[in-house]
């Protein structure tokens, strides 16, 4: 049994492999983008329009209110990245419905590229919402001495993000196939909806959580409106 | 190792595309299908916005030009009223003034005709009473009508009264037209010489006459120069005859109208 789907490895030419980890992270991309494409491709904008179109507005006027409430003043421009870190996971969950998916989120490889790209994005925000200096300003807030405490979270968060969602979603699947050994009946399908369960809830901690740094890194020198 | 830096490397690169994928074609078009809809549902509730002031303004102008109609055909009809009523008096005036016109002129035709009918009555009693002179003389006295006027006549010339004479022979000493003698009838010879006689013997002068007759204008004999006239008729007896004769007619008019009432058979009982 691997711990990671890392381990699988379908196809391997010196350094560039094709482990399941990238198949199925690719099988995730297939699905999101060809089902977009499929249901975008004919959008009404009037009052009548079809299921599919209503699931996908349901979906993103919903993350759009979620990032809003979290903070963020302009959902739209956070929307494509938080928004993908959203479905990517949730999608990613959802496939351990499927026997034989093995989920990229239960690889550390791909949490940890995640919890990068949220390492780089909230800088990168940062600074986008209150210039280089304003930005590198709120490391030394409240004093100068805060400075390497500071740095400390912003790299160990990033560590938890990786951890947490990983650690969870390998748990989920590795539950569900220990259980399957030892007891192969109903056990597994409670557990399967339990699975379900966190997978979801996890989808949206690492999406809130994205989302709340990146409005901590915009909005960090913003003086509090006082009572 | 949990952590396969080439499949970190890797995902890195697939989430980034995954992003920019699901930009391309998940967010940007279902926020543009719902920006359009928010548009065009804001644009419909606008349009009907804008419609319903646009109903209300047409309706408040349409009440305004109903109310301005309703006063025009008051006033229209006031004034077909007082027309109406007007040109109503007009041909009643009218149609009073034609009345009494007609009125007048059947009076005047009813006078004429009374006029008339008096003269052929006058005219017709003349002739009567000189026939039956003629005849009562004619049976017993066994003398002509003519005759016993023109002695009648004569012996009145000479019993002229002084200045009646006298005004006549100035008269006819002034002009030399002859004098006339008018007759109601034609005078034989014998009574024109007779008559012819008198004048000159009265007047002590040959005096030249001319008879003619005149039986529509002479109840009788007459004489007549400038301005002087003399004469013998039964107009005097005439009039007293019309005059009972009418007084005879208003006796029996005054009668009829006075049996009227009692032939009325709804009259209540006294």
């Amino acid at each position: 049994m691997n711990i990671s789907p890392d381990a699988i490895i379908f196809w391997q030419y010196g350094f560039l492999k094709l482990n399941a980890t990238i198949l199925f992270t690719w099988v995730v991309m297939g699905v999101l983008v060809v089902g977009s494409m499929l249901i975008t491709r004919r959008l009404s904008s009037g009052l009548e329009r079809s299921r599919w179109q209503g699931l996908l507005e349901v979906v993103v006027t919903t993350i759009e209110q979620q990032i809003a409430e979290v903070g963020l003043r302009e959902p739209r421009n956070y929307l494509p990245f938080l928004g993908t870190l959203f479905l990517f996971v949730a999608l990613s969950a959802l496939g351990t419905l499927f026997p034989g998916f093995e989920p990229p989120t239960a690889s550390l490889s791909t949490t940890a590229a995640l919890a990068l790209c949220v390492l780089v994005a909230v800088p990168l925000f940062g600074i986008e919402g209150q210039g280089l200096r304003g930005y590198l300003r709120s490391y030394m807030e409240p004093t100068i001495v805060m400075l390497p405490f500071n740095l400390i979270s912003e790299v160990s968060r990033t560590l938890a993000l990786a951890v947490r969602l990983f650690g969870n979603m390998m748990s989920g699947a590795m539950i569900i196939g220990i259980l399957l050994t030892i007891t192969p009946f109903v056990f597994p399908i409670v557990m399967t909806v339990l699975g379900l369960l966190t997978g979801m809830v996890q989808a949206y901690i690492f999406f809130v959580l994205a989302a709340v740094y990146i409005a901590a890194a915009t909005q960090i020198s913003q003086p509090e409106p006082r009572p | 190792m949990l952590i396969d830096w080439f499949t970190v490397g890797a995902q890195l690169l697939n989430f980034l595309v995954l992003a920019w994928l699901l930009k391309r074609f998940l967010y940007r078009p279902i926020l543009d299908a719902l920006d359009a809809r928010e548009q065009r549902i804001a644009a419909e509730l606008a349009d009907a916005d804008a419609k319903r002031a646009e109903a209300k303004e047409e309706r408040a102008e349409f009440q305004h030009k109903n109310e301005v109609f309703e006063r025009q055909r008051a006033t229209l009809l006031s004034e077909a009223t007082e027309a109406a009523q007007a040109e109503r008096q007009r041909l009643l005036d009218e149609a009073r003034l034609a009345a009494d016109a007609l009125k007048a002129k059947r009076m005047q035709a009813l006078s004429d005709d009374a006029r008339g009918l008096d003269q052929a009555l006058r005219r017709r009693t003349e002739q009567e009473v000189f026939a039956i002179a003629r005849q009562t003389l004619a049976d017993l006295a066994d003398a002509s009508l003519e005759q016993r006027m023109a002695e009648l006549f004569t012996r009145r010339l000479r019993a002229l009264d002084p200045p009646a004479k006298e005004g006549f022979a100035n008269a006819l000493k002034a002009t030399s037209a002859p004098a006339r003698v008018r007759s109601a009838f034609d005078l034989p010879a014998a009574q024109r010489a007779a008559i012819q006689t008198a004048i000159n013997e009265t007047f002590s002068a040959d005096v030249p006459v001319e008879f003619e007759t005149a039986p529509e204008r002479i109840c009788g004999i007459e004489l007549s120069t400038e301005g002087q006239k003399m004469a013998w008729s039964i107009a005097d007896y005439l009039a007293s005859l019309a005059q009972g004769v009418e007084e005879l007619v208003k006796a029996q008019a005054a009668g009829e109208v006075k049996a009227q009432p009692e032939s009325t058979p709804d009259a209540p009982p006294t």
